[in-house]
């Protein structure tokens, strides 16, 4: 912690940034606030740790504010998926390299609150410290110590790039890619069910939308100027929680982060209903890497997937 | 009278649809189950026109463009097949017949392939039956 903050006062020492965004302890347990650092001043109030779930690249695309009208330079702090989205804007030119300071900070992943509250029976949680590998919350009557493995963010159990692919400034030494995990565990295991099976699995878990449409606010891959499902001439799907407008909904927005989702789970901890939002994400990443080879926001250089092509691929999907 | 299959086929400007034109200046027989909707480009084809028809009842989906390397404008169907290789694993995946979506090139001047087209797409879908997925109001 004390190291990025000095490595922060640094970059303002030396005028590198004009705007730094990264967390700060959140007024309530177990969260963190994001904090916009203008003065060097706050840089004490600056944090990183499991609670730090936020991706912050979504500041740079859909914040009303427009940041970067006001400043030259932002530095910004982020985990591994946070920076894969900003490589992404990068490719799609929606910043430019330059003017942002990527400072890298090694996660060991974050805490999903929703398994959290599991465990506590939806008890409210009144303090919460965590201790290398444990986590102790304690209520109003009842205290408990739980595995942090249990109650990380999906995502980070699956999570095969847990530093920056791309940065300028690293507090410690960046890992590269962590190969020893199964990312599509779950996908397979879903892929052998049968047909039916799979469709009254997805039937019954996106029932529970409420369309509240936060997995699209809080998805930096996500910053369409009009969303589809915003668009009303033409209306193309109904804005009820009808259950296949909510399953349309869910399979276009997931084909429209096709080859561009970071798998930085923030749809799925942002959903109120604790839908598996994962799962669709994950086939595609899986799709998109069998057939094209391409993982998004690791090369700057690199065009997305749907956005290039290449004359002889394969097209066993189109009649002979 | 038995069901028959009510098939939506997007065709594109430059082949498919000019490939339907000749099947039917050259009185081939197919199957009267497609309906047609004529579009500029494979490459116009939004994942959502798709979701949208079976949504609306269409018991399956043809979409047709220019053989690759033909797209009138250059690289249009070479866009299209890869949301098309991108939406059939994804709509199987959910638990939707993949056969119902149907993807395939005809030129202009292959009359002849645009019946046989139809024809397997319609005998394909008559197999799996009706949609009952998806469909609104059911």
């Amino acid at each position: 912690m004390k190291e990025l903050q000095g490595k922060i006062k640094q970059l303002f020492d030396d005028k590198k940034v004009d705007l730094v965004i990264g967390w700060e302890k959140g007024s309530l347990p177990m969260s963190s606030s994001p904090l916009f650092i203008n003065n060097p001043e706050d840089i004490n109030k600056l944090i990183f740790d499991e609670t730090c779930q936020n991706n912050l690249a979504v500041y740079l695309t859909k914040d009303k504010r427009r940041l970067s009208k006001d400043n030259k330079k932002i530095g910004i702090v982020v985990k591994g998926c946070d920076a894969r989205s900003l490589v992404l804007y990068c490719v799609e030119q929606q910043v430019k390299r330059e003017n942002i300071v990527i400072v890298g900070v090694p996660c060991n992943g974050v805490i999903d609150k929703k398994k959290v509250l599991e465990k506590t029976d939806n008890r409210e949680v009144l303090e919460y410290r965590c201790d290398g590998n444990k986590v102790f919350v304690k209520g109003r009557d009842f205290e408990l110590s739980i595995n942090k493995i249990e109650v990380l963010s999906d995502s980070c159990l699956s999570c095969t790039y847990p530093d920056a692919p791309e940065f300028d400034e690293f507090i410690g030494t960046p890992r590269s890619e962590d190969k020893t995990k199964d990312e599509f565990k779950n996908v397979n295991d879903f892929e052998k069910l049968s047909l039916d099976k799979r469709w009254a699995t997805i039937n019954k878990e996106y029932s529970k939308c409420v369309r509240c449409y936060a997995c699209r606010n809080v998805c930096p891959s996500c910053y369409c100027n009009t969303c589809f499902v915003d668009q009303n001439d033409p209306q193309w799907i109904g804005k009820s929680p009808e259950i296949t407008d909510t399953i349309i909904f869910h399979l276009i927005r997931n084909l429209h982060v096709a080859g561009r989702c970071v798998e930085c789970g923030a749809c799925a901890r942002a959903c109120p209903e604790g839908i598996d939002l994962l799962l669709l994400n994950k086939k595609i990443t899986k799709e998109i890497r069998e057939r094209f080879d391409y993982t998004a926001g690791i090369d700057i250089n690199e065009k997305p997937a749907m956005a290039a092509y290449c004359e002889n691929e394969k097209q066993d999907f189109i009649m002979g | 009278m038995t069901w028959q299959p009510k098939i939506l086929a997007i065709l594109c400007n430059w082949c498919s649809y000019a490939g339907a034109d000749l099947a039917g200046v050259s009185r081939l027989q197919y199957p009267p189950n497609i309906r047609v909707v004529r579009i500029p480009c494979s490459g116009r084809v939004d994942p959502l026109f798709i979701m949208k028809a079976l949504q609306t009842g269409y018991d399956g989906v043809l979409v047709s463009g220019c053989h690759p390397g033909d797209c009138h404008y250059l690289s249009g169907n070479y866009f299209a097949r890869r949301k098309f290789a991108m939406m059939k694993p994804m709509m199987e995946f959910i638990g939707i017949e993949p056969d119902r979506l149907q993807f395939s090139w005809v030129s202009a001047g292959e009359g002849e392939r645009f019946a046989d087209v139809v024809t397997k797409v319609t005998n394909d879908i008559k197999k799996i039956g009706p949609i009952k997925k998806l469909v609104k109001g059911v």
